[in-house]
């Protein structure tokens, strides 16, 4: 379907058939609500009655260490004024990336993961930001018309990054609550059978480890089973572990390259990690994702086609400073895990004496919320009716399960760590409000 | 994708005999193929390959070799998971380009006039360096102010830049242009760097296995390229004084159509790299005149030398303001001389093509911080204002010093009045046989025995064999009599 925006034109000179797909999805709820927000967005004091952002999965929450640590050492990190410094960054354009940087990921990568494995400053490639790092991916490891299996509920901006300039399809691995929403040996076959049903042929899994929107780590038996699973169908394995260090508690999460290291895994190479310092060093302005490969092959392929998206050797440079400092890096993630907790439980908290449960989560930047049991029927259009009532009346712009290809209606994701505490203890209020009155208009029909 | 020459362009010689140059060859082709046909034994022939399938690409490799993709997926070991054919093709593209080579040579031992005066001196890179020092000695002078703001851009930001991003470049072009161009706010997107730009302008205006036509000889680093659409090198030829002919243009075009592929655009830079000339005001009409008569698109791709004429010019970006088939991609990085920042910019008045380039962004911003140093550097005027000029008098500087040094070698360079950070030098009179391989040998010669990196014309799909091209801004006053004295070893021992 062909959407014209209000100052397009039929053009005169054609087009691309990229340019006018929607593929690029961003006509579903999960950008509707953003334009709630952005036509009347919350302030404390200068618009108090506004929509408040609960659907932008940013972390403000230890931006405070971050603006600190720019403070005291701006000399050297920022546009570090010593000559050659600054020269020297200003003319490197090499797409390897410089190497300090790189190891600096490396090392923090690690830290994320309690030291328990280490990476390679050789395979990581940087790329503009995760969205990029998994586009490029699947550039590399599908044809156009091939699928990839994604678990569901899943991030709504993979539809977009994951199949718009790279024509490849997404097959949905079901998950329900049944169990948790944790993936099944029968559910990825189940998804596999789907696409050799479809006629695609099937490059690979793409997990999300912790899950965005679940807010859960993945468990180590399910990492097996998911690893197991692709090796015996000979595909690939991308974990995008944006969230690793989210983990509220360090010790609950198991990186998909611990396993490899425990099983002594021959088949590495199937292997691809996504990281990006958006959620865990709150900078999502800085745009900067990384592709760490076991697949030699890839790394090289990645590198030449990171020419298309490449870091500002400034940027890389700054973040290389403050990366290398072990003290301000250890200081952040334990500080950082602490305060998201503590969010978290406020948040769970608060739903919960407004009558609402909560997936029991562990990780993320966000809640997965239940709503099933307030919806007048089980059905997609029952979750978006309420979903409009949340942004139109509460005035909070949550994302509805739906957008997340969520099988189940009724779920949505709460972000909580983009805003004060103050800001959520408004939006908590809100909602208490909200279900008390619907409660008595439900009473009251009766 | 496939990089093919018209056949009129591949027999061209000295005297460019045209006519038997095409016709030739081409009955020699199709005598041969029959023959091959009559004779074929059927028992111990292997079938003919398949016809390549529709998605296949091939991936632009600077050296003349094609690299074929295969549509079926290769294990690279006994059943490890394959990878894509794409991914398969630039793999496959070799390390040992001369891009690459001259690379690593310059940087495994870089000259330096302290620190190692007989090192690798690099003309072959499209960079400027002539001004690095002003931007440094702002950057001393306004640092503070940038650490502040950082905070405050850290979170999510547009991913087509920031609106102040966008009215500073707005307000620097117009600058650049002396004022007499409105550049407009609303028709800026900004990405990671030129390749980007042309990269998310490539996917907005054509599919897999359409084409675009490109006037060579042309940058290899330009033309950097993934999304399965097909480059024509149009060749341009010194009698013509390497001027884009509209004829050429016009075969190219008829050419591709016979093979079924569907033209979308020509990309060009302005001033052409490397070659040097500005497109004239004839040219750049005739260019869209011909754009408009085939209904395709043009990709201008500029900077500030686009502008260094003394005498006012028309430019594409005027251009752009009024045609929706225009697109200027705008090489910022290479005018503040800071090539490591990575920042281009896509200038054009079609809402469709703005529209669908802001999407792609996503996938190639530029990084906040970045973004930040970028408006306050351009927003000061008077910086701006002395930058502009004192970078243009020390590009033409050392342009002038480079053609005279080299006259006096008798070597002959085109002489380019307008733009461009390069020489395009004809050093044809040098090479043993007038051949690739020839050109070669005396690239080699120069990078090995001469230590310095220049780019040789076969990269850039010169159809004439001994033009190189060296790029000068990356030079001091003082190197460059090294540079004279280097080459002069080459040439009288060659």
């Amino acid at each position: 379907m062909d959407i014209l925006e209000l100052d397009q034109v039929e053009p005169v000179v054609e087009l691309s058939r990229i340019a006018v797909s929607s593929s690029h999805g961003e006509d579903s709820p999960y950008f509707a609500g953003w334009k709630a927000y952005d036509e009347n967005p919350y302030d404390q004091f200068l618009n108090p009655s506004g929509v408040i952002q609960m659907g932008l999965a940013e972390n403000q929450v230890s931006f405070d260490l971050v603006e600190d640590y720019l403070e005291k050492n701006s000399d050297t990190a920022l546009f570090g004024n010593k000559a050659s410094g600054f020269r020297e960054n200003a003319l490197f354009q090499d797409y390897h990336g410089l190497l300090s940087f790189r190891k600096a990921m490396a090392t923090f990568m690690q830290q994320i993961r309690g030291g328990r494995v280490e990476f390679d400053p050789a395979r990581i490639v940087l790329t503009a930001g995760a969205t990029a790092a998994n586009e490029l991916l699947t550039f590399i490891l599908a044809n156009p018309g091939d699928a990839l299996l994604v678990p569901t509920p899943y991030y709504p901006g993979f539809d977009r990054d994951l199949r718009w300039r790279t024509g490849i399809n997404i097959v949905p691995i079901k998950t329900d609550s049944s169990n948790n929403f944790t993936i099944t040996p029968e559910a990825l076959q189940s998804a596999y059978d789907s696409a050799a049903a479809s006629n695609f042929t099937v490059r690979g899994v793409l997990i999300t480890n912790p899950s965005n929107p679940l807010g859960v780590a993945i468990e180590k038996t399910v990492l097996n089973e998911i690893l197991d699973f692709v090796t015996k169908k000979n595909i690939h394995l991308i974990s995008d572990e944006i969230y690793s260090g989210s983990v509220f508690s360090s010790s609950e999460f198991i990186s998909v390259a611990e396993i490899l290291k425990e099983r002594n895994y021959k088949e590495k190479e199937r292997v691809h990690i996504v990281y990006s310092l958006s959620k865990d060093l709150g900078l999502p302005g800085f745009r900067v994702g990384t592709i760490y490969s076991y697949n030699d092959k890839v790394v090289t392929t990645a590198r030449r086609m990171s020419s298309f998206t490449l870091i500002s050797s400034q940027t890389q440079h700054l973040l290389a400073c403050m990366l290398s400092d072990k003290e301000f890096t250890e200081n952040y993630i334990k500080t950082n895990r602490d305060r998201l907790r503590k969010r978290y439980d406020m948040i769970i908290d608060g739903l919960r004496k407004a009558g609402i449960e909560c997936l029991e989560g562990n990780a993320g930047l966000f809640c997965w919320m239940n709503l099933g049991p307030y919806l007048n029927e089980p059905t997609k259009e029952c979750e978006l009716e309420i979903w409009k009532s949340i942004v139109s009346e509460v005035k909070l712009n949550i994302s509805p399960g739906s957008s997340c290809h969520c099988s189940e209606p009724g779920w949505f994701r709460v972000c909580f760590a983009n805003m004060t505490e103050n800001t959520l203890e408004v939006a908590l209020k809100r909602i208490c409000d909200f279900m008390a009155k619907r409660v008595k208009k439900h009473n009251n029909h009766y | 994708m496939r990089l093919i020459v018209p056949l009129q362009g591949i027999v061209q010689g000295r005297d460019g005999g045209l006519v038997l140059g095409s016709v030739l060859p081409c009955a020699l082709f199709f005598i041969m193929q029959f023959y091959l046909w009559r004779n074929r034994s059927v028992s111990s022939a292997p079938p003919p390959p398949p016809p390549p399938p529709a998605d296949e690409t091939e991936v632009f490799s600077p050296v003349l070799h094609r690299v074929h993709s295969r549509s079926s997926i290769s294990s690279p070991r006994g059943g490890a998971a394959p990878v894509s054919s794409r991914a398969n093709s630039i793999s496959k593209q070799s390390n040992n380009t001369p891009y690459q080579i001259g690379l690593k040579r310059v940087s495994s031992d870089p000259y330096d006039l302290s620190t190692n005066p007989e090192g690798v001196l690099q003309l072959g890179l499209d960079e400027n360096r002539l001004s690095l020092d002003l931007v440094q000695d702002w950057l001393a002078e306004n640092a503070m102010h940038l650490i502040a703001g950082i905070s405050r851009v850290a979170t999510y930001q547009p991913f087509d830049g920031l609106k102040e991003l966008k009215v500073a470049v707005a307000g620097y072009m117009s600058q650049v242009m002396e004022g007499s161009i409105d550049f407009h706010p609303s028709q800026i997107v900004i990405t990671a760097g030129v390749s980007s730009a042309i990269d998310i302008l490539s996917f907005c205006l054509a599919d897999i296995g359409n084409a675009f036509l490109v006037p060579s000889p042309y940058s290899p680093e330009d033309m950097k390229w993934r999304n399965g659409v097909e480059i024509i090198a149009v060749p341009c030829r010194s009698a013509d004084g390497f001027g884009l002919s509209i004829t050429a243009l016009e075969n190219a075009f008829n050419q591709a159509k016979k093979r079924g592929l569907k033209v979308r655009g020509i990309i060009i830079s302005n001033p052409r790299n490397p070659v040097g000339n500005l497109l004239s005001h004839e040219t750049l009409y005739s260019v869209l005149d011909f754009a408009n008569e085939k209904n395709i698109h043009i990709i201008s791709i500029e900077s500030s030398s686009s502008y260094s004429c003394s005498t006012h010019h028309v430019t594409m970006a005027e251009i752009a303001n009024i045609e929706d088939r225009v697109h200027v991609v705008y090489n910022l990085s290479n005018d503040l001389s800071l090539p490591g920042f990575h920042i281009g910019v896509i200038y054009s008045s079609n809402a469709n093509v703005l529209s669908a380039a802001k999407k792609l962004t996503r996938f190639s911003p530029v990084s906040a911080p970045i973004q930040l140093f970028l408006i306050s550097i351009l927003s000061d005027k008077e910086f701006v204002k002395t930058f502009i000029e004192t970078n243009r008098n020390r590009v033409g500087k050392m342009h002038l010093m480079l053609i005279e040094g080299l006259e006096k070698l008798g070597i002959e360079c085109r002489k380019s009045i307008n733009g461009g950070l390069y020489c395009w030098v004809n050093m044809s009179g040098f090479i043993r046989s007038y051949s690739e391989k020839g050109e070669m040998d005396l690239w080699e010669k120069l990078l090995n025995v001469g230590k310095m990196n220049v780019t040789p014309g076969m990269a850039c799909h010169c159809i004439e064999h001994g033009w190189f091209g060296f790029c000068f801004a990356n030079l001091t006053e003082h190197d460059v009599s090294i540079v004279m004295n280097r080459i002069r070893k080459v040439v009288q021992s060659n």
